[in-house]
This record gives structure tokens, C-alpha cells and sequence, in this order.
């Protein structure tokens, strides 16, 4: 099989928002620049986000981004990076006002300033009351971040490379990266991407679900590339399931409708969150509120023939605010639930939404891994930016608003880091090593040649199913140790799985089951470092360990304050120490969880 | 699932792989699904997982990527957004490519000349005025001047609903192109208007909009291209005098 080699100075894989936010970066700065997507970049599911962004601009009410910081770490269970949640959250303002400077169509308040409105976990003064920090373009705040994204990568003249499927990192025996393999999805040719720079933006994994909030294209395969090359990756036992996936279908219903004012009920037509979070009810942080409607399913207070399901109720609420700040809403309650959300309450379950864990990163979008002198050492030439990154500021649970606002300042962060590298001189185009193109030529070569080996379609259901089943919402011991096994089982297969269509031209067979290679390894680290951590924490909460006096809520600081590091390379487990200092305030101390 | 749920749905859908077919063809599929498919597109991944040749892009199955554009029984649309209770028993879905482009494989189309257009009307926000240290201001009023205008997703079910974006792809902006220059006008940032209103002044990149109401009629998105259309051309005649 043939392949070619193309030299850039940078190389950007996904075009979603983190990685259009690096390209900016680069490509106003001058450096010859490659982005590769495998669609077209306002296609990217950054465009599905509908809630907002944070940012403590304070346009409504007063608002400081140290109490965003105290709400993050709160959020995350204590298991997020100080340092890089102070710095995402002084970073908040500067990187939504440059969103409005490239022409973001935002919503308005009265004065003509950015709409903000409340959204889970969000709070004022430390943890005191619901604060207006997320700013919103009606309920599409993704779709009009993407295109403004998009338009001024335009206006920036960034050579985009639509439709290619990154394959596998380069990395060298010294542990540079030296750029991707990359397939031409039309053509099928193979082209070595050589890069001094190779940043990573390749968005989440919540495919790995059964039931999942993300689109068909988020698939992990940043995550998956990194683990084949020998990068761990941080914390993936913690992902969030949405309070409020549409039932059935798992389309997504922004917190933004329990910001504007919507209730969840249960059968009895109850305010539940009243009884789990007297405070914040419904706008208690996610993991909370999920676990709150999975308890009412539990103990038969669910809703429909299957009491399957909980009502999230906004009739209460003026039609006028409804078409105005939730228009989408409106219209997907109807495509995909059969409702009038005017009229009627939208049937929901908890559905995974977002990958908490993913490739470490510092705060400046660079990977780092454990080395022989520290635990985050840098990778040179390598970065990561987004949801397929760790940097880490979500830890056991990320807030809503928050991810949006980590693609931004970070996406920004991996951009300017690698500029500074590049104009310092630093980086050359070392010579390719061999066993990585070998690597990814082999991979193609034996889905063409692969005789009576396994259907993609099936063995990914068993991968999505025995996931939602061993490592959902609630997760049990034994349930764990089984669901190990199982997945293990399933990677085998998936290392042999078979295509009938052979065509070099647009194979989205070939296309689906390189994919599958990567959403295994997710899958993997996930069941594997969820089976380790014995403590309950943030998104991740198992039977044995349940509240008591000396653990609330299942937290074990005193083992398990620390970073999960999964190795594909013997399917190994490391951890490091979570960052409690941040850059210039005082750490925010442990306390327990309540809202 | 049991088998009583399922529905029987028979396709005919427009094959065509360069690598292998010497000319395209409609192929005949029956087949049956599951009543828990109920859009379109879940009836085709459905269909993909036991023929997995079947080529067509999708991505979000929530109607906002604007990967899935093709065209069903004649009309484009989005299968994500397509109900299959909307499809009348007994008669064959017929789907194909998006019209008026070139065929890549199936039912993938070659977008170039679709983003080319776009690009063309210089899709980003022009104002050379030095940079607030805050957020620009925009009343409420000026904002929603961009409703119907900036949710968008370039789906291409409209420029490829218009016979004169079939005639002219090279010359006319077509809908969607259009659509987004009325978007940069009517926004009270912009600066360029008239530059804008130059790039399109000539016979054929505005004016072979004849007002067919094609656009209007698939935008999935329920948007109004051919109004927007009516407003630059307004201007055009307005500036004229
Ligand atoms: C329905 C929904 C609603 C959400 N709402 C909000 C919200 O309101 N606020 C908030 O803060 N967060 C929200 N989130 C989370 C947030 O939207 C995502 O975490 C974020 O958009 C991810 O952005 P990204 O740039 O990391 O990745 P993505 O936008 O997913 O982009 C990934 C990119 O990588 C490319 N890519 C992937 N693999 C390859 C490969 N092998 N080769 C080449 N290219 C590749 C893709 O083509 C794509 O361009 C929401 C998430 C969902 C699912
Ligand atoms: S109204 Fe104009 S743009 Fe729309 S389909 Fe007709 S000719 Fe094309
Ligand atoms: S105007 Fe409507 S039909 Fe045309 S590209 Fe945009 S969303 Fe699609
Ligand atoms: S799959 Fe995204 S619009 Fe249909």
C-alpha cells in the first residue's frame, strides 16, 4: 500500500470548537497549517450545545470569576486541578468577548450586553444562591459559537482538510510526536501529516453508551490514537449523564429549560429535587440530579406503562419565554418526543453527555505524562484541547457551561503554546519512524484482507450495551468486575472484525470500524479504572461505597484524592496527585458535597 | 423486539460506487424495522448494519449538522428529521443524491461548489473599528434582526432545490449563500454593507433568483431564503437611486 508525506508546521486534528479555536491561533500568527476533520467543520458536534457558556461577566447580577473557580472545584468533587480551574476561570471573560468580536450572534439583555441566564451548579457568593453565568444565543449557543468559529477560520484563510479520518499519532522512540496518519475519506489514500506541532481536538467518546447525547461521529479517536501511542489516559472512570436526555431517543434537553424555570416531576407529580437538594433543587449540579431521578425510577415514582421515565415540566412557564430562549427546545420536544412542550411535559432519563476524563494535559494545552523526574512531564510537540482532553478542571463531574468554555481557553491555551514553540525554534521535522506508518497501513491492510471475523454494527452494540449496563449511572461492585471481562472480551473481537464493502471510495464501512478501534479503547480505560477506584466521587458512585460518617457520600480522601493514569500497554493502572494549589488564590478545602 | 413491532418498509435507493459500478443504478430494498426506528435515518443505519455498502453522511440525528441532506420521494429533506409514519403504506421510499451536484458514491454528494458559493459572499463579520475591551453592544431589537438568519446549518437542501443554482452553480450564490449574506447586512456590527451589496451586483450571483419559492419550501430549518433575497434586492434598487 502507498502513502505520501506532507510537512506543515502544525497540524490540528478536529475542526469541533477546540480545534477551530487553535487554528485561529495559528494561523493568525502565520504558521502553515493543516486542520483535519472527518467533517465538515460546522458539523462538528460542538453544534449540538444549546445551554451557553460561563463566564462571570456579571451582566445581570454581580457575578467574580473566583466564585465560578469555588463552584468548578465544587462541582468536580474536589478531583479537578486547582491551578487550571483558576486559570479557565480568569480566562472566561477575555475568551467570550472575543467570541462576540468575531460576530457570535449572543442573545441581548436590555442594555445591549450579553444574555445570561442560570444553569446548574452555578452559584454567587461561594455556593450561596443560583447566579446568571451562562451566556446564551437562545438554546443554539453551540451552533452560533461553531460558525462564528468557523467564519473567522475563513477570514484567517486556514487550509482545512474536510473529510480526513486521522488513523494513528507519530510518535518516535524519544516520545515526540512528530504529526498523524490520516486517510482521504473520498479516496482512501494515505497520507503521513509531518508536523512540528500536533494538537489534538478530537471531542468526546460518548458513543461507547448505549444511550448517549452524542452524535454518531464522537467516537474517541484522539483518545484511542493517544492510548495506542503510549499515552495514559487521566481519570476516564468519570463520565456525566445528562439529567435530561428526551426518553427513547437521547436527544439532549438543555439545563438551560431548568434555568429558565422548568421543573422535573415524578409520577406523583412531585417536585422531587426539593427532597435531594433543598437548596439548589433542580439546578443542583448533574451528577446529583441523575442520580435523584434514577432513585425515583428505582423506587417507582417513574412516569409511562414502564415507569421508565421522569417529566421535566415547563407549562408552567410564558409561551413567549419559551419561544424566545428555547426555541429548539420547542422543536425537538416535538420531533423526538411527540410533544408540545407548551402543553405537554417532555419525558426524560438520565443519558451520557460528556467524558470527564481523556489525554492529560497542564493548563496550557500541553500533554503530559509521568516521567523519570516528575508525574506531568511535557511530550514534546504534542497537545490537546477539549473534550477529548484532561486538563484537568471537570474531575468527577463537570458543570454545565463549563465545556464550552474549556474548548475556548484551552483550545486557545494548545494554540499559543504551540506558536511560542515554533517561533522559538524548538521544534524540527525529525525523521518519521517507520513502525507508526507500519502500524496504520497494517490496520487498513487487514480490514481488506480480514476473513470470517466480526460484524461491526453487532460488536459495537455489545461494547455500547455491556457499557450501559456494567458502568451507568449507579455502579456495583460485581457488576464492575464483570463488566472487565466482558469488554476485554469485546476487544478481541474488535481486533478482528470483518467489512464486506472493499470500495477505496468513501468507505464509511472502513470508516466505522476504525473508529471502533478507538471507542475500545475508551470503553477499556473506562471499565477498568471505574473497577479500581473503590470510593464513590462526583459522576462516579458505586454500592460499596456508600454514605457514612467518616466517608460522606462514599468520598475516601484519604485513598483516593488522586488521578487515575490507564496504560493500554498492559492494561495498567497509575495515579497521580490531584493539583489542590491554584496560581493565586487560596486552595478551596475539602468539604462534602451538597447543594 | 418482537416481530408484531416491526415495520416493513421498502426502499429504492440510487447506488452508485465508481470503484466498482460502471453506471449508477435505483436498488430495491425490503426490509424491517424495528417500531422504535422512527425517523428515516434510523431506518437507514438499521438498513447499513446488514448491508454496510450503503454510503451516506450522517452525524448528529438531531437535525442541526446538516449532514444527512438528500432527497426523499422527490423532495429534499433531512432522514434525521424525516418521520417514518410520514411515508404512505405501500409505496417505496425513493431516496437520492441531493440534485444538481456531482455524486461522489451513493448518496454522498461532491459539496465544493455549494462552500464555494458561500465563501464567496465573505461569511465572517467585517468591523475595523479598534476592539472594545468588552463586549460590542446590540440592542435586543438590532439582535433579532438575525433570527431566521443565523441558524443556518448548510445543509444544501435549498441551493439544490433551485434550478437556477442547476443552470448557473459556478455563477448564481444560490439560497443558502445569499441567505448568509443578508445575515452579515442585517447585522448592526457589520461594516461592509456596501461592499457586500458591490459583490453581488452583477447579473447573475444575485438577480437569477426568480423567486421560485423552492428554498423556502425544503429549508428544514423552516428559514426563508427567497425573503431574505427580496431584501437585498431592495437595497440593490434602493442605492440604485
Ligand atoms: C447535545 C449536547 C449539548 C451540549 N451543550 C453544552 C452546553 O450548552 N454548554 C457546554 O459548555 N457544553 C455543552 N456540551 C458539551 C460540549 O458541547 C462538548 O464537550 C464540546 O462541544 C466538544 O467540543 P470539541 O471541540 O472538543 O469536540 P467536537 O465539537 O466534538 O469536535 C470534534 C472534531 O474532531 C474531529 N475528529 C474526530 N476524530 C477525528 C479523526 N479521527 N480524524 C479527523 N478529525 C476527527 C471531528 O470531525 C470534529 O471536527 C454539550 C454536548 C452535547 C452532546
Ligand atoms: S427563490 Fe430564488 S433562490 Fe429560492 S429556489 Fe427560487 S430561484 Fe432559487
Ligand atoms: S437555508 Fe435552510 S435549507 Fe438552506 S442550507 Fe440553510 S438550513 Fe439548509
Ligand atoms: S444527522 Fe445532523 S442534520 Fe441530520
Amino acid at each position: 500500500m502507498n502513502y505520501s508525506v506532507r510537512k506543515f508546521d502544525a497540524v490540528i486534528v478536529g475542526a469541533g470548537g477546540a480545534g477551530l479555536r487553535a487554528a485561529i491561533q495559528l494561523s493568525e500568527a502565520g504558521m502553515k497549517t493543516a486542520v483535519l476533520t472527518k467533517v465538515f467543520p460546522t458539523r462538528s458536534h460542538t453544534v449540538a450545545a444549546q445551554g451557553g457558556v460561563a463566564a462571570s461577566l456579571g451582566n445581570s447580577e454581580e457575578d467574580h470569576w473566583h466564585w465560578h473557580m469555588y463552584d468548578t472545584v465544587k462541582g468536580s468533587d474536589w478531583l479537578g486541578d486547582q491551578d487550571a480551574i483558576e486559570f479557565m476561570c480568569r480566562k472566561a471573560n477575555e475568551v467570550v468577548v472575543e467570541l462576540e468580536h468575531y460576530g457570535m450572534p449572543f442573545d441581548r439583555t436590555d442594555s445591549g450586553k450579553i444574555y445570561q441566564r442560570p444553569f446548574g451548579g452555578h452559584m454567587s457568593n461561594f455556593g450561596e444562591k443560583p447566579v446568571r453565568r451562562s451566556c446564551a444565543a437562545a438554546d443554539r449557543t453551540g451552533h452560533a459559537m461553531l460558525h462564528a468559529m468557523y467564519q473567522r477560520n475563513v477570514k484567517a484563510n486556514t487550509q482545512f482538510f474536510v473529510e480526513w479520518q486521522a488513523l494513528d499519532l507519530v510518535r518516535d522512540a524519544d516520545g515526540e510526536v512528530l504529526g498523524v496518519t490520516a486517510m482521504d475519506m473520498e479516496t482512501g489514500e494515505i497520507v503521513v501529516f509531518h508536523a512540528k506541532a500536533t494538537i489534538f481536538a478530537t471531542g468526546g467518546a460518548g458513543r461507547i453508551y448505549y444511550s448517549s447525547t452524542n452524535a454518531f461521529i464522537n467516537t474517541g479517536d484522539g483518545v484511542g490514537m493517544a492510548a495506542r501511542a503510549g499515552i495514559p489516559l487521566e481519570d476516564m472512570e468519570f463520565w456525566q449523564f445528562h439529567p435530561t436526555g428526551v426518553a427513547g431517543a437521547g436527544v439532549l434537553i438543555t439545563e438551560g429549560v431548568r434555568g429558565e424555570g422548568g421543573i422535573l416531576r415524578n409520577a406523583q407529580g412531585e417536585r422531587f429535587m426539593e427532597r435531594y437538594a433543598p437548596n439548589a433543587k433542580d439546578l443542583a449540579s448533574r451528577d446529583v440530579v441523575s442520580r435523584a431521578m434514577v432513585t425515583e425510577i428505582n423506587e417507582g415514582r417513574g412516569c409511562g406503562p414502564n415507569k421508565d421515565f421522569v417529566l421535566l415540566d415547563i407549562t408552567h412557564l410564558p409561551p413567549e419565554t419559551i419561544m424566545k430562549r428555547l426555541p429548539g427546545i420547542h422543536e425537538i420536544a416535538v420531533q423526538f418526543a411527540g410533544v408540545d412542550a407548551l402543553k405537554e411535559p417532555i419525558p426524560v432519563v438520565p443519558t451520557c453527555h460528556y467524558q470527564m476524563g481523556g489525554i492529560p494535559t497542564n493548563y496550557n494545552g500541553q500533554v503530559v505524562v509521568p516521567g523519570k523526574r516528575t508525574q506531568s512531564e511535557i511530550v514534546p510537540g504534542f497537545y490537546a484541547a477539549g473534550e477529548c482532553a484532561c486538563a484537568s478542571v471537570h474531575g468527577a463531574n463537570r458543570l454545565g457551561t463549563n465545556s464550552l468554555l474549556d474548548l475556548l481557553v484551552f483550545g486557545k491555551s494548545a494554540g499559543e503554546s504551540a506558536v511560542a514553540e515554533l517561533r522559538a525554534g524548538n521544534r524540527t521535522h525529525k525523521p518519521l519512524p517507520q513502525e507508526c506508518i507500519d502500524q496504520t497501513l497494517a490496520r487498513v491492510n487487514r480490514l481488506n484482507t480480514q476473513k470470517g471475523g466480526a460484524n461491526v454494527h453487532e460488536t459495537r452494540l455489545d461494547m455500547q450495551r455491556a457499557m450501559q449496563k456494567h458502568a451507568g449511572v449507579f455502579r456495583f461492585k460485581d457488576m464492575l468486575a464483570e463488566g472487565v471481562e466482558k469488554i476485554l472480551g469485546i476487544a478481541e473481537q474488535v481486533g478482528q472484525t470483518e467489512i464486506a464493502d472493499k470500495s477505496m471510495v468513501f468507505n464509511t464501512a472502513r470508516i466505522e470500524a476504525l473508529e471502533l478501534d478507538n471507542l475500545i479503547e475508551v470503553a477499556k480505560a473506562t471499565i477498568v479504572s471505574a473497577n479500581a477506584r473503590t470510593e464513590s466521587r462526583g459522576a462516579h458512585v458505586r454500592d460499596d461505597a456508600p454514605d457514612t460518617p467518616a466517608n460522606p457520600n462514599g468520598r475516601d480522601d484519604a485513598n483516593w484524592l488522586k488521578h487515575s493514569l490507564w496504560y493500554r500497554e498492559g492494561n495498567r493502572l497509575d495515579y497521580k496527585s490531584v493539583k489542590l494549589t491554584p496560581l493565586s488564590v487560596d486552595s478551596i478545602e475539602l468539604k462534602t458535597r451538597a447543594y | 423486539m418482537t416481530v408484531s413491532n416491526s415495520r416493513k418498509l421498502h426502499f429504492k435507493i440510487y447506488r452508485y460506487d465508481p470503484d466498482k459500478d460502471a453506471k449508477p443504478y435505483m436498488q430495491d430494498i425490503e426490509i424491517e424495522v424495528p417500531a422504535t426506528d422512527r425517523k428515516l435515518l434510523d431506518a437507514m443505519v438499521t438498513l447499513k448494519a446488514k448491508d454496510d455498502s450503503i454510503a451516506f453522511r450522517r452525524s448528529c440525528r438531531e437535525g442541526v449538522c446538516g449532514s444527512d441532506a438528500m432527497n426523499i420521494n422527490g423532495k429534499n429533506g433531512l432522514a434525521c428529521l424525516t418521520d417514518l409514519s410520514s411515508f404512505p403504506e405501500g409505496k417505496p421510499i425513493i431516496l437520492r443524491p441531493l440534485p444538481g451536484l456531482p455524486v461522489i458514491r451513493d448518496l454522498i454528494v461532491d459539496m465544493t461548489q455549494f462552500f464555494k458559493q458561500y465563501h464567496s459572499i465573505k461569511p465572517y463579520l467585517i468591523n475595523n473599528d479598534p476592539l472594545p475591551e468588552r463586549e460590542r453592544l446590540q440592542s435586543p431589537e438590532d439582535r433579532e434582526e438575525l433570527n431566521g438568519l443565523y441558524e443556518c446549518i448548510l445543509c444544501a437542501c435549498c441551493t439544490t432545490a433551485c434550478p437556477s443554482f442547476w443552470w448557473n452553480p459556478d455563477k448564481f450564490v444560490g439560497p443558502a449563500g445569499l441567505l448568509a449574506a443578508y445575515r452579515f447586512i442585517a447585522d448592526t456590527r457589520d461594516q461592509a454593507t456596501s461592499e457586500r451589496l458591490d459583490n453581488l451586483e452583477d447579473p447573475y450571483r444575485l438577480f437569477r433568483c426568480h423567486t421560485i419559492m423552492n428554498c423556502v419550501d425544503v429549508c428544514p430549518k423552516g428559514l426563508n431564503p427567497t425573503k431574505a433575497i427580496g431584501k437585498i434586492k431592495d437595497m440593490m434598487v434602493k442605492r440604485a437611486i
